[in-house]
């Protein structure tokens, strides 16, 4: 009957529900095989800009494989989504480690409340999947990624195929959510056999450049999408610019009221949907196809110094997108605010990118934490620009900023391939200072000095920011003089940096040193056959003792 | 036992209601991972159970604040897991987890125990009867202390407990994927009466937690040693 069919409002929300859901698994799932450490604040007065209540960051490409995958169609019965993550060694073996599946089955619920009880239960299981990506076996191969292997992320709809997992395949269900029109079930198959090849295989030795190189280039999925990096953050092949979002009718609500839901807008000049001029394009191309290797292998390293980048490797080329976090001031902004929320600042964003300008955007914003905002990076934060203020700038500028969000990433092409825009190697800070290969590496650059120093300063940042501040501050410090706070001790009549240093090679123990050391063997040697008949003696007490641990 | 709440309605004990569920997770861990592993369960189970924060409005309508999510790595485990992004909760958790612990694995004690986490609601009396608290969920994770002997089985012990507390997430993530009862959401004027509003970037469920450590229980010495190389050996 009419009465229990959805009205047309509950069915739009509805979709727009499970669509942006979707989009959310997606980013929970790739961001919890990046291999680091995910940190996203809480905040208390709603942006209107944070799905199902929840602070997830979208990563940009994330979501346009998600969306392609998709291609404007939802789950339903006999069409899943899949994130099949697997694992690719330098050697260039591949091994599927986890299929993630939205499912929807035909089982429905009429009588649920499709803005209220379905939207709280997506949030719940939400929660959920961020809890159990973290206890399947992947996510500690995850979190070691870099040297010898690395995890990629594949997006596809339709079929689940669940064949290359290997035999003996363990399911575990993440949780369900019925909806009037069908249940929708989230749940991971994984393989098992992955369990003898414990982490400790993949932890030997420090990367060999050579090796890594080559086998990231390559397709080897031919009828399917793509795989991707988890890591890696380089645009396709064909240079596309990934808009914030490419429409503006992403809308979420969070209120839960009569009155018009919160909205968040996001726009995007035409500028950047146009194709860009020629000789943007070519330049763009030739580095983005020529930089693959490199930005393969600076992402892998990168994302394997989690001391350096701190939390989310992701921040570096994403900056948050949903929730804002920019600084209004300038011209080149991302709206991303909720019309009750106000607008949250967004980073300057310079016409020239250069790094030493930038500010570190390091302080924690509504509903999103920055914790590797560095002046680098910055150059690479989406450079849309606000629709209202008309285009950005003059066609040198659009050129400029759309080459910097490129080439910004992982930037690694010596810099006279660099022609369009005057750049400085970006993350050249992140790039690990103690890989021995470094000083060869024409990818690393003297870092530009950053802006805190000291450890006390980096760890007076909010929960998550300490992993990028201090891992700076390890390259960057320099002692000088050591001198250690509350270092006077009152028994020891020296201070706290003397006495380390004077104890810090103590002498060699004695029963170590040889002599000593054969003199006790021999000792033990004679005294052996005395022990053992004693031992034999009693051999029925052991065995009756073994007996009761039976 | 010793109460450490969020919001008490003490004196009286939180009486179930005729919906309480409650569910019990054991652990046999060693001494120095008590504390990450209580915090690793109660973390899991209180993500679920907490929301963002109300902002009421007129007509009675309200929108909800974001809770943001971090990774917490376990030192004393091989082990990783999803907590909400709010110092104050964490403070107020660890606070109750090491009071447990120092109960736990302090003389007297057999190293046997459990710590119970509570959801309950509210429900106003009228003068002169004072508030009911009405338990809604309960969750016990009991304990059992291990010793162990030497460095290699304390890093089996490291894996094993890992796989654990996997095994753990995964069953309180099951219980809570059951949707079965959740208090309303209440009216402004209730609010209170269901959440914990005290903290300034989440709002959990009313929660209570306590702990109870088993009396010993005079087993001889033998029988101990013996459970332990047991249990040494099952891992």
């Amino acid at each position: 009957a009419m009465d229990t069919d959805l009205s047309s409002q509950d069915r739009k929300d509805l979709d727009k529900f499970i669509k942006f859901f979707a989009l959310k698994t997606v980013q929970v799932i790739v961001q919890a095989r990046l291999g680091e450490k995910i940190c996203t604040r809480s905040s208390s007065s709603p942006t209107g800009s944070d799905w199902f209540n929840l602070a997830i960051k979208d990563i940009p490409e994330v979501t346009h494989e998600a969306k392609k995958a998709l291609a404007g169609q939802l789950p339903a019965v006999g069409r899943s989504m899949c994130v099949e993550i697997s694992l690719k060694t330098s050697e260039g073996d591949s091994m599927e480690l986890e299929i993630w599946c939205l499912e929807m089955n035909e089982k429905c619920d009429k009588e649920i409340k499709v803005s209220y009880t379905v939207y709280n239960r997506l949030s719940l299981l939400l929660k959920s999947l961020l809890a159990i990506t973290r206890v399947t076996p992947a996510y500690r191969l995850s979190r070691k990624q870099g040297h010898e292997y690395v995890i990629l992320y594949r997006i596809y709809f339709g079929e689940v195929q669940l064949s290359g997992l290997g035999e003996g395949f363990q399911t575990v269900r993440v949780g369900t959510v019925g909806t009037p029109v069908g249940t929708i079930t989230l749940s991971c198959a994984y393989r098992i056999n992955l369990a003898f090849m414990s982490t400790r295989q993949f932890e030997r030795t420090p990367p060999i450049m050579g090796i890594i190189i080559d086998h990231f280039v390559d397709r080897p999925y031919p009828s399917s999408s793509p795989m991707h990096p988890c890591n890696y953050r380089a645009g396709e092949d064909n240079g596309a610019v990934y808009p914030s979002v490419e429409d503006s009718q992403e809308v979420c609500t969070t209120s839960f009221s009569t009155s018009p839901p919160s909205q968040c807008v996001f726009t995007v000049t035409k500028a950047h949907f146009q194709a860009p001029p020629p000789v943007v394009t070519d330049t763009l191309k030739v580095p983005v196809m020529g930089l693959a290797f490199s930005h393969q292998l600076s992402s892998s390293r990168l994302s394997y110094q989690p001391a350096a980048l701190g939390v989310g490797s992701a921040d570096m080329g994403y900056p948050v997108l949903f929730a804002g976090g920019l600084n209004a001031a300038h011209p080149h902004q991302l709206i991303g605010a909720g019309k009750e929320g106000g607008v949250p600042p967004v980073p300057s964003q310079p016409a020239h990118g250069t790094q030493a300008d930038q500010e570190r955007m390091c302080t924690p914003l509504d509903g999103v934490h920055y914790s590797a905002a560095t002046p680098s990076s910055s150059e690479d934060t989406e450079t849309v620009s606000n629709s209202s203020e008309g285009k950005c700038g003059s066609p040198h500028d659009l050129l400029e900023t759309i080459f910097i969000r490129k080439v910004g990433a992982f930037v690694n092409k010596p810099i006279n391939q660099v022609t369009m825009a005057n750049l400085d190697i970006p993350f050249a800070m992140f790039a690990p200072k103690n890989v021995e290969l470094e000083d060869n590496d024409p990818m690393v650059n003297p870092p530009a000095s950053p802006e805190t120093e000291s450890p006390l300063q980096g760890s007076l940042h909010s929960e998550g920011s300490s992993g990028s501040s201090t891992g700076n501050t390890h390259d960057d410090f320099v002692m000088i003089d050591f001198k250690p706070a509350f270092s006077k001790d009152d028994i020891l009549p020296m201070d706290l940096g003397t006495f380390y240093r004077e104890f810090q090679n103590p002498p060699q123990l004695s029963s170590l040193s040889i002599d000593i050391g054969a003199q006790s063997m021999a000792e033990d040697l004679d005294s052996l056959p005395e022990k053992l008949a004693v031992h034999e003696k009693n051999v029925k007490e052991f065995d009756a003792f073994v007996e009761t641990l039976q | 036992s010793c109460p450490l709440s969020s919001r008490c309605c003490a004196p009286s004990r939180a009486a179930p209601a005729m919906n309480c569920r409650a569910e019990v997770l054991e652990v046999s861990v060693e001494g120095r991972q008590v504390e990450e592993a209580m915090l690793a369960v109660l973390h899991t189970i209180l993500l679920h159970r907490s929301t963002g924060k109300f902002h009421y409005k007129k007509e009675g309508t309200y929108s909800i604040g974001t809770v943001g999510t971090q990774d917490v790595d376990c030192d004393f485990i091989d082990f990783a897991y999803v907590r909400v992004s709010s110092e104050e909760l964490d403070r107020a958790l660890r606070k109750a987890v090491r009071e447990f612990k120092d109960a736990l694995c302090g003389s007297g004690s057999d190293g046997m125990g459990q710590i119970s986490l509570e959801f309950y609601q509210k429900k106003k009396s009228r003068w002169p009867f004072s508030d009911e608290c009405i338990l809604w969920e309960l969750w016990t994770i009991k304990v059992n202390v291990v010793n162990l002997a030497n460095e290699q089985e304390r890093q089996i012990c490291r894996e094993k407990v890992g796989e654990k507390l996997c095994e753990k997430i995964i069953n309180i993530v099951e219980v809570m994927n059951r949707h079965e009862y959740l208090p309303k959401m209440p009216t402004q004027s209730e609010v209170d009466n269901v959440f914990d509003t005290s903290l300034k970037d989440v709002q959990p469920y009313l929660y209570k937690i306590s702990y109870q450590i088993t009396d010993s229980l005079g087993t001889s010495v033998t029988t101990t040693m013996r459970r332990l190389i047991k249990d040494t050996l099952a891992l």
